[in-house]
């Protein structure tokens, strides 16, 4: 079985968020970068379906030159080998498009539920599209039966199990599997593991970013005694109006 | 402009969110007409002209009440044709998002996703969306002719204005390949007042210990017919279920009222909840991270002041 794995590469959960340029441009001074923690889930399930099952597993990004110590990471984790397509990701679409082109042949592609900078958890239904195979999203639980997938799909409020025919998308979150952390063995086999670097495919992009902001900070905050649940329950109803 | 909303149902009432998406379409200013599948009565649906809908289309065919993502993109995308619309509107939820993903692959239209805002259009069609999972704002030009709009909740304010939409039956031709993935079992919490939906919220860390201390939690909650949450970590030890999880990884939530219990305040929590449109933050360490991010903060011990706020919000009724 062959299994594709797309992986972001994003700013840290930790990260505080600033913008420089007049507000154009992400600023990236002091922010460290990891694979995406949704993808990084999905990655986690394909290197156990590899070790349970003997698939390949490779690794995909739509990125600039940057992200290529992501993939090495990914590779470190137990990708057998990786492929960057060399252009900036922040149209859903864009992206869909560079990634369904390389995603022929795979039995299995998954992803993350979603990305974490630009969010949108599209993409796997967009590539699922583009191939005319399932996308099944957000998924908490995988399982290879012959030529089916059982998983469980988190539906607002619970939990759906569902099955489908190979090949199909899945947007991965946990608890599929175990993040995992790199050993010395596989960083050191992932600095000669494959990464091929291959052009896009000349997509039109139907959303630029123009600008950005920050949320308005916050007001201080009222502290109220503990005796006097009352004066909050009051402020609540009269300052905040929201009871 | 004329726009097609996904009008999304839960045990047979239009969720609020899909009102939301309805009344932001008709603020577009064009014709709005909303598009129901599955089981929902037809009182339910002609109501849906209070938030602007002059038609509703009914495909009401009971393999739509379970939400397949196939089979609701290509019911989607025959109304999308059929009515002849340039912009598709929706709530963002499980199954919208990636059905409208599949829409805009089907008809060539730009997508943008968790917008917060209605568009400027005095140069170009600008929207406003919520990155970086609720951390910043990022201003778009969505520059294709068709155009997918998924909101954020809040997006517009709800009120009523017009008055009883003309509800029609909609027959799309579903194939076998629409239903590519089969519902095995559905397991739902019922009875409670869904997350990503509810006005309150009573979320819990770490800091209740247990999940055998649930029960002042939901009595809260009950209190104020609010959802609960939770941390990663407690839902990551189960002592809640996963879909309760809030934060970056998690739910995003936009209620008026974010109520945080034994809760550190950790940047990847403060991300799922910073669009909540007030804060309550009951801590025991007067030095937690979330008093900062807070309208209002207790410094107290949970098993003691929970149970009195909730006597204090009954005896306020
Ligand atoms: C990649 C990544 C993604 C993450 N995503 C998320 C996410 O989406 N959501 C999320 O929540 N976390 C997320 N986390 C985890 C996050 O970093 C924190 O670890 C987590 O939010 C802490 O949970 P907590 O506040 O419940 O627990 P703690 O940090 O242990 O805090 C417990 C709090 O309870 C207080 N307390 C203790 N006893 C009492 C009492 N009797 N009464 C009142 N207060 C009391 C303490 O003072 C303390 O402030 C993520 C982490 C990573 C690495
Ligand atoms: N630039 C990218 N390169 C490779 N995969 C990506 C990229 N962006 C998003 N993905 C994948 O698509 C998933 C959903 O992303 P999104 O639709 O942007 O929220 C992510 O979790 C990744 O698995």
């Amino acid at each position: 079985m062959k299994i594709l794995v797309c992986i972001s590469h994003v700013p840290d959960t930790t990260s505080r968020i600033n913008f420089i340029d007049n507000n154009t441009k992400f600023d990236t001074s002091g922010v460290q970068y990891i694979i995406g923690p949704y993808d990084d889930y999905a990655l986690a399930r394909a290197v156990e379906l590899k070790e349970s099952s003997g698939a390949s597993v490779t690794v995909i990004n739509v990125g600039l030159a940057e992200t290529e110590p992501t993939l090495r990471k990914a590779l470190a984790i137990g990708a057998d080998d990786a492929i960057r397509i060399n252009a900036d990701p922040s149209d859903s679409y864009f992206v869909a498009a560079q990634i369904a082109e390389h995603a022929k042949g795979y039995d299995l592609i998954l992803m993350g539920r979603e990305s974490i900078d630009y969010n949108s958890g599209v993409v796997h239904a967009m590539v699922g599209e583009m191939l005319g195979i399932p996308s099944v999203s957000p998924v908490m639980k995988l399982d290879i039966e012959g030529d089916k997938v059982k998983m469980a799909r988190e539906i607002e409020g619970g939990k759906e199990y569902v099955e489908a025919k190979l090949p199909i998308v899945a947007g991965c979150q946990e608890p599929i599997a175990e993040w995992k952390i790199p050993n010395m063995r596989g960083i050191m086999s992932a600095r000669t593991k494959p990464l091929k670097v291959a052009e896009p495919k000349a997509t039109e992009k139907a959303v630029t970013h123009i600008r950005y902001d920050l949320p308005p900070p916050k007001g201080a905050v009222k502290m109220i005694s503990a005796d006097n649940v009352e004066q909050l329950v009051q402020l609540l109803k009269t300052e905040a109006k929201v009871l | 402009m004329k726009a097609l909303v996904l009008a999304e149902s839960a045990e047979g009432k239009i969720k609020k969110t899909s009102l939301e998406a309805i009344a932001y379409a008709h603020a577009l200013g064009g014709t709005v007409t909303a598009i129901a599948l599955g089981t929902v009565s037809k009182d339910e649906l002609a109501g849906l002209g209070k938030f602007g809908a002059e038609k509703v289309l009914h495909a009401s065919d009971p393999r739509l009440d379970h939400p397949v993502i196939g089979a609701y993109a290509s019911v989607l995308e025959q109304a999308f044709a059929q009515e002849n619309c340039d912009c598709l509107v929706l709530a963002t939820s499980s199954i919208g998002v990636p059905a409208a993903a599949k829409v805009a692959v089907k008809t060539g239209a730009g997508f943008v996703c968790n917008v917060v805002d209605l568009p400027d259009t005095s140069s170009g069609f600008k929207l406003r969306k919520s990155i970086y999972t609720g951390k910043a704002f990022s201003t778009v030009d969505l520059s294709s002719p068709k155009k997918v709009i998924a909101i954020r909740k809040n997006a517009v304010t709800l009120k009523e204005t017009g008055g009883v939409a003309a509800v029609q039956d909609f027959k799309p031709a579903l194939k076998e390949t629409d239903f590519n993935t089969n519902i095995l079992s559905t397991e739902k919490a019922t009875g409670e007042v869904l997350l990503p939906e509810a006005n309150i919220v009573v979320s819990g860390g770490r800091g209740m210990k247990g999940p055998e201390h649930w029960g002042i939690l939901e009595e809260l909650a009950r209190s104020l017919h609010a959802a609960t949450g939770c941390s990663k970590p407690v839902s990551d030890m189960g002592w809640r279920p996963h879909h309760e999880h809030v934060g970056q990884t998690g739910v995003k939530v936009a209620p008026q009222l974010y109520i945080a219990i034994g809760i550190s305040g950790a940047i990847q929590h403060l991300a799922g909840v910073n669009s909540s449109k007030c804060i309550v933050v009951i801590n025991k360490d007067a030095e937690a991270p979330f008093f900062k991010a807070a309208d209002y903060g207790i410094v107290g011990d949970a098993f003691d002041v929970v149970p009195k706020l909730t006597a204090a919000i009954k005896a306020a009724k």
